[in-house]
């Protein structure tokens, strides 16, 4: 008998997990019922991959090479000379007291170290970090359990214990004018610190320690103005981790969710592309056009919910009362289809949401 | 969104063709209006790359910046956007007309006949403007980092454009894709709607293509390059980065020109589509018939422009980087105004903009069944209230005792609701009438709906906006933050970085 592993193994094709981040993590509790995305996920399927192999190729989280680029020499700049423009900035603009700190790199040592090696050494580090001074843990390898399944992440972040406490610090490079940056991206980037926090949380219950030691307040650093200049800011997360909390834990058992496909489903990229479409409808989807920037999925998922209301949008599809399809809402509305009961209030609003476009239209 | 519009995006994903949301269009269109397609570099904080500038279609000026990561080219470009821009602008200085005054005792008032507008693609173009304003106004022409005059007029001019921009009922600065999609409803949800390219495909598909092939072109960065003003991170790898190398490393002048002839004509072919659409979008809108109080708003654009003219000739201070709070608190309350005021125009100009109110049961239309013009009433005095009954279809959620109800064909005659009766699932409405019927006790002929006329009623008001009761600048309250630093112009500003 199969475990599993082993079925989500079989499941990719084989070979190793893709690996997630806390962009592919924030972007999956955006939509939590949808099936074909939570096995995808735990699978560690590449779904770059097999979106190309289906015909529908995707750019989703691909950045001009000019962001990057600008984006890394941001953060070394930060971080250059063990962190000496970081540590100015948590000590004059959040005014904590930080006489002088540890600089501790926790990225990978490249000598055939395994992931859940290094993940133990991050957890042995942070653990055991003398107390009282400031020290700065950069590249800590975390992990979070995701459907049962652990998925490791690798974030570009600083974590940064202050006496008990300790911080996520997040360098993004968009720049915050006046004291104000663009809220989406702001949005974008508290989702990812709540990742992090619950992940360094989950480390410090794994080691024994008390989760609430990580402060619910991340410090997000950004370019400030039109310079080159950083700029810190404390951000409260605790509203989008409470929602990753929520989600998180309410994304089904995939042991569940997998007893659903038929047992020779595989969603191997190097299948043929009829029959990796015909498997990936064995998982049904719950598409909205808001997957179109979040799953690289979203354009097959599109492609597949054509003629439904869904790829208008969610609240265009609550105006319609719910109707599934773009057919039905049309002979409701028109009257040449009789409601069944369910349907009664939506087909009530529909007719007269059609008598008033009409009778404004003909005039 | 409502359900009315909602059932319009069903109709266009059936039908395949985009379908009108609104009988009239509610924004001005210009016939001379300046179109601007910015793009910018990524990663950089709204680092000019090019644009595509003009006044007339068919003559576009194409700036590129050759080294965008170079402050002295940067600084070029806005120089001569702001020559084409200003230019553009001062146009409409010339002419004057005369008003009377408002208040007795005020000096008539003058203001210019017309004003600009600008089109960009979309949001993003707004908010560029909004950044290069930001960017450039503080900046000096004279000292060490001293620019061309143009450059902090220019950030003046971008900052109030960008600023009407959040005003809904202005029109002097127009996102393409929001103007489209103000009048259409298309069968893609509005996330797609923002790209410009898949929005025109569903309301003009080119020649032999279905509105969803257009819709699939369009999101396809090679075919259909993106509207900006970020580019396609594609065009970044394969044709912009190793352009830009070239220059860099150009070893003589005659390969440098070569390499930036490359490049213009590249950045050209990346905004060229749009540039073409933007226009087809000015057309197309500007082909449909305007809504009575059009004209009224220009009016009012013209107002502010004429203001925003003579506040640049007088003092002409740059905008303060954050509102004070006398004039926050002013913005909040005219945006509130200016609001509910265009909200209740466009509903008098457009039956399916009532639409929408009748939907929510907020307003209602019927035929007129009874009418007793001379019908008086005795409070202090015997008083002439003339009583309607109107029969109705729609879903009514007013109540008898609700007042102040009004219907566009006569604004001055306020309507209250007496009784409410249903029958066979029609409801008949009892109103009585007050006002605009002169003051005797007769009603003037036609001042009174007539049996058999057709009616709409609801709560909606064009009211007088007043200015608001706000203290002046020097008065600000202490728990306001107090009277505000007057403006001094700052090295620290005129020196800020770019990079």
């Amino acid at each position: 008998m199969e475990n599993t592993e082993q079925r989500l193994s079989r499941l990719r094709g084989g070979g190793d997990p893709e690996a997630h981040n806390a962009r592919t993590i924030a972007a999956m509790t955006r939509n939590p019922g949808c099936v074909r995305r939570a096995i995808m996920d735990a699978a560690g399927v590449d779904k770059p991959a097999v979106a190309a192999a289906v015909g529908h190729p995707t750019s989703i989280g691909r950045l001009s090479d000019f962001a990057v680029s600008r984006g890394i020499s941001f953060e070394t700049r930060v971080k250059s000379e063990g962190c000496a423009e970081l540590l100015r900035l948590l000590r004059e603009q959040l005014g904590l007291p930080v006489p002088q700190a540890h600089y501790e790199d926790l990225g990978s040592t490249g000598k055939g170290e395994t992931v859940s090696g290094r993940y133990l050494r991050s957890k042995a580090m942070l653990d055991t970090a003398e107390q009282g001074t400031g020290t700065l843990f950069d590249h800590p390898l975390l992990r979070l359990s995701i459907s049962g399944v652990w998925a490791y992440l690798e974030p570009d972040l600083v974590a940064f214990q202050l006496g008990e406490k300790f911080y996520v610090i997040e360098i993004k490079s968009f720049p915050v004018i006046d004291g104000v940056a663009d809220a989406s991206k702001v949005a974008a980037s508290v989702t990812q610190s709540a990742v992090y926090v619950l992940a360094l949380q989950s480390l410090l219950s794994e080691a024994g320690r008390d989760p609430g030691l990580v402060s619910h307040e991340v410090i997000l650093v950004c370019p400030k103005d039109f310079s080159n200049q950083a700029t810190a800011t404390l951000v409260d997360v605790r509203k989008p981790l409470a929602a990753l909390r929520r989600q998180l834990s309410r994304m089904d058992n995939i042991a569940a969710l997998l007893h659903l496909l038929p047992a020779n489903v595989t969603f191997d990229p190097e299948l043929p592309a009829m029959e990796l479409a015909q498997a990936l409808t064995q998982a049904s989807a719950r598409y909205s056009p808001e997957c179109l920037a979040a799953c690289e999925m979203g354009s097959f998922c599109r492609a597949e919910a054509k003629g439904s209301t869904a790829i208008l949008g969610r609240t265009v599809r609550e105006d319609l009362g719910g109707v599934d399809a773009v057919s039905t809402a049309l002979e409701l509305a028109t009257g040449r289809l009789q409601p069944t009961k369910d349907l009664l209030q939506a087909a009530h609003v529909l007719r007269l949401a059609q008598r008033m476009r009409t009778e404004a239209l003909a005039r | 969104m409502s359900t009315l519009t909602a059932l319009a995006r069903v109709q266009a994903a059936h039908h395949g063709a985009a379908q009108q949301i609104c009988t009239v269009r509610h924004l001005h269109v210009h016939d001379r209006p300046l179109v601007l397609v910015p793009l910018t570099l990524a990663g950089e904080t709204n680092a000019p790359l090019a644009a595509m500038v003009g006044d007339r279609h068919g003559n576009p000026q194409v700036l590129v910046v050759p080294r965008p990561r170079l402050r002295e080219q940067r600084f070029v470009f806005v120089e001569r956007l702001a020559n084409i821009v200003l230019s553009y602008v001062d146009g409409f200085t010339d002419d004057v007309e005369t008003l009377p005054a408002k208040r007795k005792d005020d000096e008539p008032r003058q203001r210019f006949t017309d004003a600009p507008q600008v089109w960009v693609p979309n949001p993003g173009g707004v908010e560029y403007l909004r950044l290069m304003g930001r960017m450039t106004r503080f900046r000096q022409t004279t000292g060490d980092y001293a620019v061309a005059a143009g450059v902090p007029q220019l950030g003046k001019w971008a900052t109030w454009l960008a600023e009407q921009a959040e005003y809904p009922d202005s029109s002097v600065l127009v996102a393409a894709t929001q103007a489209l999609t103000g009048f259409w409803a298309t069968g893609q949800s509005s996330l797609e709607d923002g790209n410009l390219a898949a929005l025109m495909g569903w309301i003009a598909p080119p020649a032999g293509m279905t509105a969803e092939q257009a819709a699939a072109t369009a999101e396809d960065p090679i075919l259909c390059p993106p509207a900006g003003p970020a580019t396609d991170p594609q065009f970044d790898r394969l044709v912009l980065a190793p352009a830009l190398r070239d220059l860099e490393e150009a070893p003589s002048d005659a390969v440098r020109v070569r390499v930036q002839e490359r490049l213009t004509l590249a950045l050209r072919e990346q905004m060229q589509p749009t540039w073409d659409r933007v226009w087809q979008a000015i057309g197309l809108l500007g082909a449909q018939q305007p809504g009575g109080s059009v004209e009224q708003r220009w009016a009012a654009d013209r107002d502010r422009f004429s203001d925003f003219v003579a506040y640049l000739r007088d003092t002409g201070h740059p905008q303060a980087k954050r509102d004070s709070a006398v004039l926050g608190a002013r913005k909040l309350h005219d945006m509130e105004r200016r609001l509910a005021n265009f909200e209740a125009q466009r509903a008098f100009d457009d039956p399916l903009v009532m639409g929408e109110q009748r939907m929510t049961g907020e307003a209602f239309t019927g035929i007129v069944t009874w009418s007793d013009p001379l019908r008086t009433v005795t409070l202090s005095r015997r008083v002439l209230r003339p009583g309607i009954v109107v029969e109705t279809e729609d879903p009514l959620r007013l109540v008898a005792g609700d007042a102040d109800l009004r219907d566009p064909q006569r604004p001055n005659q306020k309507a209250s609701i007496l009784r409410l009766s249903e029958s066979a699932g029609k409801i008949s409405v009892s109103l009585e009438l007050q006002g605009g019927t002169g003051s005797g006790l007769t009603a003037p002929p036609g001042s009174v709906p007539a049996v058999g006329e057709r009616v709409t009623y609801s709560r909606l008001q064009v009211s007088y906006m007043s200015p608001g009761q706000f203290p002046a600048r020097d008065q600000t309250p202490w728990t306001h933050g107090g009277p505000p630093q007057p403006y001094a112009p700052a090295t620290s500003d005129a020196a800020e970085d770019w990079s």
